[in-house]
């Protein structure tokens, strides 16, 4: 079966690294998502500040690392607004490439900075879209 | 009840009396007044309408659903045209005229009155009190105007209801509200918003009632024009208790968004008819959209900043996550700012929001800002007829839905064209506006298959960029990259990807990102790419004319992962034109002397051992690029240990030449595999070495996939290849097929052809070869273990 999970964090200093959004089909087990989710995290800020220039950054973070027992593979993204974006994948989803991914995390920064242009969105909160949604929605599907 | 067949004159006219007679929108009619009043209007006699309502079964219902109700209506009709009231009569009588209601003569006076004295109520009546349609037989109005009917009536009849029709369900009720106080319904003929003559609104008689606390709310600004009475955003929000709106619930009447002014409007949209859609924008609301549009931003063409827009529509209270949604919807160009069209749809949105209309999901066709924005903004007020965005003004009214699909596939074009979205050529945001065209566009996703053919560069992050571009032409975003596309696609001949399975991952929407971002792609990967890519054009030999191919002394090479390609490729170019002419590997004669198969297997079989000789290793390397060269088989050959070998390894040089090609070939493959697997193995050698028959096994493995693809590289490197060499001095006596040296295509393809046939006979044969050397193995294997048994016995 396979399961996917998306993550938009931002790193807001209010509250840190707290889930703008966050999406996983199936949606049972999410909160195994959200776990899985926040453990990579120390791994993407240890990468952040591991770079120095290059903030626009695609790296693949395996799960040999976080889980050794299930074998999901976690993808980072981070944006120039230290903006993350994390993807959880089932790693029996062999077909899904690095350079899928890369599109999907481009296709997730495209929508999101839209959500941003819109001035009725304030920073921090959720993300209610329903064109992001619906853009999360047709990546899962795909993928899955 | 049976099947009710109406002509569209009489659905559309049942559906208004329907709609008027529904006031709580419930689809039922129960037994009002509105009912009775319009069956004593048919002027029919008492009983004639009780045998009626039995007959639709309004009576056993007890209310009238849509279908008794317009069975009771079409048995009006028949009883007005004389036939005997039957419930098969109507569905037989043919050409039956439609009902006619006549209204009492007090009720039309007072309608008349009622309806005046609420225009002259409403402000600026629009275009002062509304004067009677000219042609008042065309629109026609809720059953509440009897008398407007009759006299329509038989002109209604005779023509289609005016394409113009109120809708019965969704009620434009804005304009009620727009009206900005209290227009009171005029007394009981509420039913009757607009001059009796007036326009045939069902809506407004229905909401006439309820609308009139809907005035209230806009109550803020007073007398000004008649387009500030629709929205008056400092107020409190407006109750949306009219009839709730539903676009899409219109059958074949259509919703008119209608102004205050609706005879006008009526008037207008009636001559300009058109098959209308319930977001169209009328002139009158246009321009006071305009005119809001100029109090936040004077010049037409420019912006409005997301911030200004953003407290504008604050004031409108609605839900801010309401708000963002219009806002999402009608900032087409997701520039955070809102031109005069965006603003005209957000606006728009806003009103039908305020008005109960829920919001759309995707932009709506007459919402969508003009394709060509700046230049029609001027023309925004002046259009006399249906505003519509039709993006081509020019478009007559009725074709305009039609050609809106149209139109709006030629969007992701314009886009580029338009200025507005320069800021867009990384973006594909444009798939989600567009996507309510999706049976017609291709998704502006670019999952949707590429099929541009895909040079791929030597370089790894070219070829990453490569595929994005790719990509990003099939999302046919951005323009640069065309011009790229069509550039790279002259390159190399690789990979002409002929299936789209090229990219598996090519689902990537291509972006700035893709351009500005250092690619750590690795090779392997695009290489195994390049492989996948290639594996798929060489089997499917039907592909597409492949590319010319590129020049033959070329620097790259598709095959990233194989740098010793290159150096292959460019060597035996040389050696090649010095002496063999590129042949294309015709269908190799079989091995002649069956037992030319035995040194043939043997040769390999020594030629992978051999790899383990270090010794010779190095000396295979720099021949390794001698693809043609027959001197690495005598290499071999001088390096063959076994003793039996010996003898046939001097034969070999002599057997090749005249040898099938079956095994120079595997032979040649397998030096070369064995020189990648040097390339990739040489920490193994030395382990190769201590084992005997075990390193055959390993080898094998990578040989036959390197086999494969070589095979696949086979038709690609078809030009130079010298792998054609080899069988060059094969064919030598055999018919060689002459090949163009210059580009001819079709010799080309033909060659192509033959060389992929000459793969396959070439690869059933190294089958054969393997089996027979798996069997020779085997028997050596027993031989030594009776050597083993065997051997106590000698000491003996």
């Amino acid at each position: 079966m396979d399961r996917v999970c998306v993550c938009v964090l931002p790193m807001s200093s209010l509250r840190p690294n707290y889930p703008l959004y966050i999406r996983s089909t199936p949606t049972e087990n999410e909160l195994k998502f959200h776990y899985m989710v926040h453990t990579s995290l120390d791994v993407v800020d240890e990468k952040i500040s591991a770079m120095g220039k290059a903030l626009v950054d695609q790296r693949e973070l395996y799960l040999g690392l976080l889980y050794p027992t299930e074998d999901y593979k976690v993808y980072g993204y981070v944006t120039n607004s230290k903006v993350k974006f994390v993807m959880v994948v089932d790693s029996s989803n062999t077909a899904l490439r690095d350079n899928e991914i890369r599109s999907m995390f481009r296709k997730l920064h495209n929508s999101y900075t839209d959500v941003m242009c819109n001035p009725f969105y304030n920073p921090g909160d959720r993300i209610q879209s329903r064109a992001f949604d619906n853009m999360v929605t047709s990546m899962m599907i795909q993928v899955c | 009840m049976e099947g009710l067949t109406l002509s569209d004159a009489e659905q559309k006219y049942y559906s208004d009396l329907f709609s008027y007679c529904d006031i709580e929108s419930t689809k039922k009619v129960v037994v009002n007044g509105r009912v009775l009043e319009l069956f004593r209007a048919a002027q029919l006699p008492n009983d004639v309408v009780l045998q009626i309502m039995e007959l639709c079964g309004a009576t056993r219902l007890g209310y009238f659903g849509r279908s008794q109700f317009y069975i009771a209506l079409k048995l009006v009709a028949v009883a007005q045209s004389g036939f005997p009231l039957r419930v098969e009569s109507i569905n037989t009588v043919k050409d039956l005229p439609l009902p006619r209601f006549v209204a009492s003569k007090n009720e039309q006076e007072s309608r008349h009155a009622a309806s005046f004295s609420s225009d002259s109520e409403n402000q600026g009546s629009y275009s002062g009190v509304i004067p009677p349609p000219p042609g008042r037989g065309q629109v026609k109005k809720g059953p509440g105007s009897h008398d407007a009917v009759q006299p329509r009536a038989s002109a209604d009849q005779q023509e289609p209801a005016s394409p113009v029709v109120s809708p019965q369900q969704s009620p434009p009720t804005s304009p009620h509200t727009w009206r900005k106080h209290n227009r009171h319904p005029s007394g009981g003929n509420s039913e009757r918003p607009l001059a009796g003559p007036g326009p045939f609104w069902s809506p407004f008689g229905d909401t006439q009632s309820g609308s009139s606390a809907g005035d209230a709310v806009w109550s803020g600004h007073s007398p000004p024009p008649p387009q500030e009475n629709w929205v008056s955003f400092a107020d409190t929000p407006p109750t949306s208790t009219l009839l709730t709106m539903h676009p899409a619930s219109v059958q074949d009447q259509t919703t008119v968004r209608t102004v205050a002014s609706a005879t006008t409007a009526n008037e207008i949209r009636r001559q300009s008819s058109s098959y209308d859609d319930p977001w169209k924008i009328t002139d009158e609301q246009r321009q006071y959209y305009v005119n809001q549009f100029k109090t936040i931003q004077p010049d037409l063409n420019g912006l409005i900043p997301g911030s200004a827009a953003k407290e504008f529509f604050t004031k409108s209270k609605l839900p801010i996550l309401e708000l963002s949604h219009i806002w999402e919807l009608s900032d087409f160009d997701k520039d955070g700012a809102l031109t005069l069209d965006e603003f005209c749809a957000a606006f728009h949105l806003v009103v039908a929001r305020k008005n109960g209309y829920d919001l759309p999901e995707k932009l709506p066709e007459s919402l969508m800002p003009k394709l060509i924005d700046l230049e029609d903004s001027a023309d925004v007020g002046d259009q006399p007829g249906e505003v519509g965005y039709s993006g081509s003004p020019a478009e007559a009214p009725p074709s305009k839905s039609p050609s809106m699909p149209s139109l709006n596939q030629t969007w992701p074009e314009l886009n580029q064209s338009s200025e507005q979205w320069e800021t867009f050529s990384e973006r594909s945001s444009s798939s989600q506006t567009l996507t309510q065209f999706d049976s017609n566009i291709a998704p502006a996703d670019p999952d949707t298959a590429i099929v541009h053919p895909v040079p791929i560069r030597m370089t790894p992050s070219k070829i990453h960029m490569q595929e994005m571009e790719l990509r990003r032409g099939s999302s046919d975003h951005t323009n640069p990259t065309s011009p790229l596309l069509m550039k790279t696609s002259d390159l190399s001949e690789e990979n002409k990807i002929n299936s789209s399975v090229k990219f598996p991952s090519g689902n990537t929407v291509a972006d700035g990102y893709s351009s500005s971002d250092s690619f750590p792609s690795d090779p392997e990967q695009i290489g195994s790419n390049v492989t996948r890519q290639r594996s798929h054009s060489g089997t499917s030999p039907d592909n597409t004319a492949p590319p010319p191919p590129p020049p033959r002394p070329q620097p790259s090479h598709s095959r990233s992962s194989s740098l010793d390609m290159n150096r292959t490729f460019a060597v035996t170019t040389g050696q090649q034109q010095a002496g063999v002419v590129a042949h294309p590997p015709a269908v190799p004669p079989r091995p002649q002397p069956s037992q030319a198969p035995g040194p043939s297997v043997h040769r390999p079989v020594d030629a992978d051992g051999l790899i383990t000789h270090t010794s010779t290793s190095p000396q295979q390397i720099p021949e390794q690029p001698n693809f043609a060269d027959f001197s690495q088989f005598e290499v071999f050959a001088a390096s063959n240990v076994t003793e039996e070998q010996d003898s046939e390894a001097e034969k070999h040089p002599e057997v090749l030449p005249t040898e099938k090609a079956s095994d120079p070939t595997t032979s040649l493959r397998i030096a070369q595999a064995d020189g990648k697997i040097e390339e990739k193995t040489a920490a193994s050698v030395p382990a190769n070495v201590s084992k005997g028959t075990t390193p055959l096994a390993p080898p094998p493995k990578p040989v036959r996939r390197r086999l494969k693809s070589e095979d696949e590289l086979r038709p690609d490197v078809d030009e130079h290849t010298q792998k054609t060499g080899v069988l060059a001095a094969v064919l030598a006596s055999q018919p060689s097929i002459p090949r163009s040296v210059g580009k001819d295509k079709k010799a080309i393809q033909a060659s192509i052809r033959r060389n992929k046939e000459t793969n396959t006979v070439l690869a059933r044969l190294n089958s054969e070869l393997q089996q027979q050397l798996k069997d020779v193995l085997e028997e050596r294997i027993s031989l030594e273990v009776q050597l083993e048994q065997l051997r106590p016995f000698s000491h003996l």
